[in-house]
Parts: C-alpha cells; sequence; structure tokens
C-alpha cells in the first residue's frame, strides 16, 4: 500500500488523538502504565486504520484478521484505539480500571467479547497467536487470507515460554502469522539491556527460522512496508521488530523507564495534553 | 449387601481384565476426534506414554507435537479453541497441569475455553520413576480453579467415556489418568455422566460411606467385602466426578450413613477429601477420615510397595472404616 501524504497526515492525526485519550484514561483511572502505551500508538493506528482487516459494526466476522495483544499492560492504547476505531463509544474509556468496567486493568475478553484472548501475564500472546493461526492452517490450508498478530513487549522476551513458542512456529512455518516486538528497551525496574540482555534480537529470531524485519515503529511508511512484506513470505512466519520511543509524544515521558508502570498525575495530564494538542495543531496546520 | 449389576461381574476373581486408564483414553480420543472434525490432540514429547499416538496415526493432520514445551502447549491450545477447536493437550499430570498451571488459570480458564488437559501418570503408581514424576497434587491445583471441571476415573473403560464426554463438555477439563493396569470394574452397560457420582455398593444399613475415586475406588471395593466379613456394612461410592461435586448424591449417602472416609490417590491437602469435607462443613458435619498421602512425597518402589508404604492399602481403608465407626459412636 503506497502512503499518500493526506492519508499519513491522517494517521498521524489519530495516533495523536489515540495519545491524548491514553493519558485522560490513566489520569482518571490513577493506576496503570504510560510509557508503552504512548510509544505503541503509532503502530496501533496503522493496524486499525489502514492494515487489520475488521469490521467494528460485526466483531464476529469470520473473516476479520486477528490481533493478540501480549504485553496487556498497554491496553490503555488498545482500548482508546478501538473506541476511535468505532468498536465502542469513546466516553466508555473513563471507565478504565473501575469497578464494573468493560476496560478492565487488563484486557479479559469474558467483558469485551471481541478481544480474540485475555492476557496480562507476560510470555503466553505468542504462545496463543502460534496456536489460532495453525488452526487457521488445518481449516483452510496455507493459502488462507486471515492474519494473525501478535504484539509484543521486549521485555517478555525473558520469559522462557515465548521462545518455546518461537521454536515451534519456527517448525511449523505458519504464513499467516505476524508478530510485532515493542522494542523500547525498557522495563519496569530499568533498561533491559541491564535488567537481562535480550539482544542480539533480531539474530536470535532468525535462528529460528522466522523473516525478520526492523523498522521506525514510529514511521507510517516503514509499518505500512513491513506488514506488506510480511503478508508476502508466504513459508515462514514474520517478526517485525519496531524500535519505539516510550512514552512517545510527550517530552517528558521520553525514553524514561520510570513512567513504565505509573500514571500521569492530574497536573502531569494536562502538560501531556497540552503538548499533544500543540502536536495536532502543528498537523491541522500544515494541511 | 448388593452390589450395583452393572459392573464387572469378574469384579472380585483373580482373572479380572486389567488395562490402564491411558489405553482407554487412547480409545476415547480416537472416537471423539471420529465423531468431531474439531477434536484435535496436542503432545509434548510423550505420544506413546500419553497413548495420544492411536490419533496421531489416525488424524496426523489434526495432531500438533510441541517437543518438550508444556507451559506452550496449554497456550498453543488456548488459540486454538479461541478458533473453535476442542484441543486434547497431553503430558504426565506433573508437567501438565504441574509444570503449566498459571497457562491454565490465564490462557484456558479465565478465557473460558473449551481446552481439555489430559495429565496422565498420576499417582504413586508410577513406581520406579520417584517422586519427582509421581503427582500427588494435581486434584487440588485444577480443583481450585473456578470454570475448569475435574475427572478422575476409576478404570480404563471409564477413562475411555470420560474422553468421550469431556469432547462434549461445553468449557474446560482436567482428566486425571493413570500408568498402571488396574482391574477394570465397570461395563459398556455401567452410565457414566460427568457430575454425577455412582454408587457402586449400598448396604440395607450401612454403618458408614467410602467415596473413592480413581485407583482407590477398586480398593474400596475390596475393603468393603472383607468389612462384610466383620459385620460392618459400608456404602462405596464412585466419585470420579472431582469437580462439580454431585452433593445430592454425596449428602444423601453421607447422611444416611452417618460417617464418611475418602480414599484418594494424592494429598490429603485439598484433593477429593478436602472436597467432601468442605462440603459437610457446609452442609452438615460429619466424622470423616481421609486415605491419602499425609504431606509427603513419593520415592522409587514398585506401586504396591508404595501403595502400602504410603496408607493406601485395603488394610487403610478398613483401618480407617473402623476408626471413623469409632468416632460415630461416641
Amino acid at each position: 500500500m503506497i502512503l499518500t501524504n493526506e492519508k499519513k497526515k491522517y494517521l498521524a492525526a489519530t495516533a495523536s488523538k489515540i495519545r491524548r485519550s491514553v493519558i485522560e484514561m490513566l489520569v482518571e483511572a490513577g493506576s496503570g502504565h504510560t510509557a508503552g502505551p504512548l510509544g505503541m500508538a503509532d503502530i496501533f493506528t496503522a493496524l486499525y486504520f489502514g492494515l487489520l482487516k475488521h469490521d467494528p459494526k460485526r466483531f464476529d466476522w469470520p473473516e476479520s484478521d486477528r490481533l493478540v495483544l501480549s504485553n496487556g499492560h498497554i491496553c490503555p492504547v488498545l482500548y482508546a484505539t478501538l473506541a476511535e476505531a468505532g468498536h465502542f463509544e469513546k466516553k466508555e474509556l473513563s471507565t478504565l480500571r473501575r469497578y464494573g468496567s468493560r476496560l478492565q486493568g487488563h484486557p479479559h475478553r469474558e467483558f469485551l467479547p471481541f478481544l480474540e484472548t485475555s492476557s496480562g501475564p507476560l510470555g503466553e500472546g505468542l504462545s496463543q497467536a502460534v496456536g489460532m493461526a495453525l488452526a487457521d492452517r488445518m481449516d483452510r490450508g496455507r493459502v488462507s487470507g486471515r492474519f494473525f498478530y501478535c504484539l509484543m513487549s521486549d521485555g517478555e522476551l525473558q520469559e522462557g515460554q515465548t521462545w518455546e513458542a518461537v521454536m515451534l512456529a519456527g517448525k511449523e512455518r505458519p504464513h499467516n502469522l505476524i508478530a510485532i516486538l515493542d522494542r523500547n528497551n525498557i522495563q519496569i525496574d530499568g533498561h533491559t539491556e541491564e535488567v537481562m540482555p535480550v539482544e542480539p534480537v533480531r539474530a536470535k529470531w532468525e535462528a529460528f527460522g522466522w523473516h525478520v524485519l526492523e523498522i521506525d515503529g514510529h514511521n507510517f511508511e516503514e509499518i505500512f512496508a513491513a506488514v506488506g512484506q510480511a503478508k508476502s513470505v508466504f513459508n515462514r512466519p514474520t517478526m517485525i521488530i519496531a524500535h519505539t520511543t516510550p512514552g512517545k509524544g510527550v517530552v517528558e515521558f521520553e525514553g524514561r523507564y520510570e513512567w513504565h508502570g505509573k500514571p500521569p498525575s492530574k497536573k502531569e495530564g494536562e502538560q501531556a495534553l497540552k503538548e499533544l494538542r500543540t502536536l495536532s495543531g502543528r498537523l491541522k496546520h500544515e494541511d | 449387601m448388593k452390589i450395583d449389576p452393572k459392573l464387572n461381574p469378574r469384579l472380585y476373581e483373580l482373572r479380572v481384565e486389567q488395562e490402564a486408564l491411558r489405553d482407554g483414553f487412547g480409545r476415547g480420543l480416537v472416537q471423539a476426534a471420529e465423531k468431531n472434525d474439531q477434536v484435535v490432540a496436542l503432545c509434548a514429547d510423550l505420544s506413546e506414554s500419553t497413548k495420544v499416538i492411536d490419533f496421531a496415526k489416525k488424524f496426523p493432520e489434526r495432531f500438533i507435537e510441541l517437543g518438550v514445551a508444556e507451559q506452550n502447549m496449554a497456550s498453543v491450545a488456548a488459540g486454538m479453541a479461541v478458533m473453535g477447536k476442542i484441543p486434547f493437550i497431553t503430558s504426565y499430570a506433573i508437567f501438565s497441569p504441574g509444570r503449566n498451571w498459571e497457562q491454565i488459570r490465564t490462557n484456558i480458564c479465565y478465557n473460558n475455553v473449551p481446552v481439555k488437559i489430559v495429565g496422565s501418570h498420576a499417582g504413586l503408581n508410577v513406581g520406579p520413576d520417584g517422586g519427582s514424576h509421581q503427582m500427588l497434587e494435581d486434584l487440588a491445583l485444577t480443583r481450585v480453579l473456578p470454570r475448569l471441571t475435574v475427572v478422575a476415573p476409576a478404570d480404563a473403560l471409564e477413562a475411555e467415556r470420560a474422553t468421550l464426554a469431556a469432547a462434549k463438555w461445553d468449557g474446560p477439563v482436567y482428566l486425571r489418568l493413570a500408568r498402571e493396569k488396574s482391574p477394570v470394574l465397570t461395563t459398556e452397560d455401567s452410565p457414566f455422566k460427568i457430575g454425577e457420582a455412582k454408587v457402586l455398593l449400598r448396604p440395607a444399613k450401612p454403618d458408614m460411606a467410602i467415596i473413592a475415586c480413581g485407583l482407590m475406588v477398586y480398593r474400596s471395593l475390596l475393603a468393603a467385602r472383607k468389612l462384610e466379613r466383620e459385620g460392618i456394612a459400608a456404602t462405596v461410592i464412585n466419585n470420579h466426578t472431582i469437580k462439580p461435586l454431585d452433593e445430592e448424591t454425596l449428602m444423601d449417602e453421607a447422611v444416611a450413613a452417618g460417617a464418611v472416609v475418602t480414599a484418594e490417590e494424592h494429598q490429603q491437602i485439598g484433593g477429593l477429601g478436602s472436597a467432601v469435607a468442605e462440603m459437610l462443613a457446609r452442609r452438615r458435619p460429619l466424622p470423616q477420615e481421609f486415605v491419602a498421602v499425609a504431606d509427603r512425597f513419593g520415592q522409587s518402589g514398585t506401586p504396591a510397595e508404595l501403595m502400602e508404604h504410603y496408607g493406601l492399602g485395603v488394610d487403610d481403608i478398613v483401618e480407617a472404616v473402623k476408626r471413623v465407626i469409632g468416632r460415630k459412636r461416641n
């Protein structure tokens, strides 16, 4: 897919709206994760506003692509994107993490039926996505046009189970599996390479037989090109290593692991919203 | 004393048929797969031991070998179930649900998908492999999980039917199997339904009731026969479904008998005995004795040696019955 300037601007403006929703939700909830959701806003935007085959009016449409969010803790960006895409009303976003809310602290399929899976405990999403892709292959063969996306974090590369799933996918070679790694270099206790080095990420995945691509996770052209290429690789799964900036869009949050697991205060939130609105204004101004 | 007429007529004979529960499972899975093409099976390098191999040969396109990776197996199965499959995941009980408990909890039970967890080689009867492989905690681990149905069949035939029933059951199921050959006490005519306890023996005036599961059901029948010779009348119940517990049947029999012995090849903490004790405490406290492993690990030995050493023999049941009747009279 070729991205026109117009489409790129639309995506950037949408991502900015999603980031604002994320900040508002977190301030309102008073707990939750900030850095990851902001860092992945561009990829979520690209997926739900261009790449994914989905229908907000028909979440049980059998032809839908499926998306597994393995690192469930970044769900504010999932919820904000789903609302922005029309899966539910945006006003529901303010119920995040509240008693009785469909928007659980970590995604729960029982409450929000259009999620593929409940998640939270790390290292389990890729296994489930592999299972879905293999089930699809059993039913539709190697030519199935449904794609199975797994969004995962770099911290969960430290989970042993991740590598069990990588190994199985390397053996079974489902063509319809696309993993996207949020390589933002941070986790709760610090920088990944200090807490427990995960590098060399690319070489590790290649060693297991995956097709591996590396992109700037904030560049829409690169995101679209990588997913396009992943879909055309017919004999093995693809890993897209997306280099992202945690906290992207709010200078005070960017690149700081301290923002992994806490929400902005009301004041910090106001400042962040101001910054994001300014960015949005700039985008509009360029029109 | 009247025994259920649908039981094996050669039950008490030396030449009673012997078959391992896992063999019954292997047959049941093939039948379930013939009936429903959504049934798939996953294996973690134990296809021969768990008897999933017959399915693998017959339905290679519906079989996935994942290598020694039980955590992955549980989560992959959860993903397949989301897509409409009915996956059976097969391994030794010590690894599944032992190793992969949290994957079973979050990906299967919390997600509410109909994965069937088949834990073979449960209990002391694994014998020479030793304590590391003798799973004595699985009923506790699985019983505590919301939505999970827990079934421990008493013989190979019941394991076969439990497998067929599990495939049809709307929700996740844990099926507990054993390695060793054991007497076949049921017949094709014996009814089996998940969640329905079976009263195998009901004297006109019972002195107490034995509630057992798995290989302890046969031992309980032998114990009841011994007790009968001493003038003690025991009801014997095959409680193959540990969860949901058939409280109506169990309460009726327990109240009529006035005292209970539970018998299981499992830790005393958290298994069938605990489930029965919780029920009695809630509904009507009665004296209860536990025939189970007393908070210890197993070791190498023949199954017979181990069952005796850990207090799971026929005489141990007999003693427990006498103790509980003593408490009843006090």
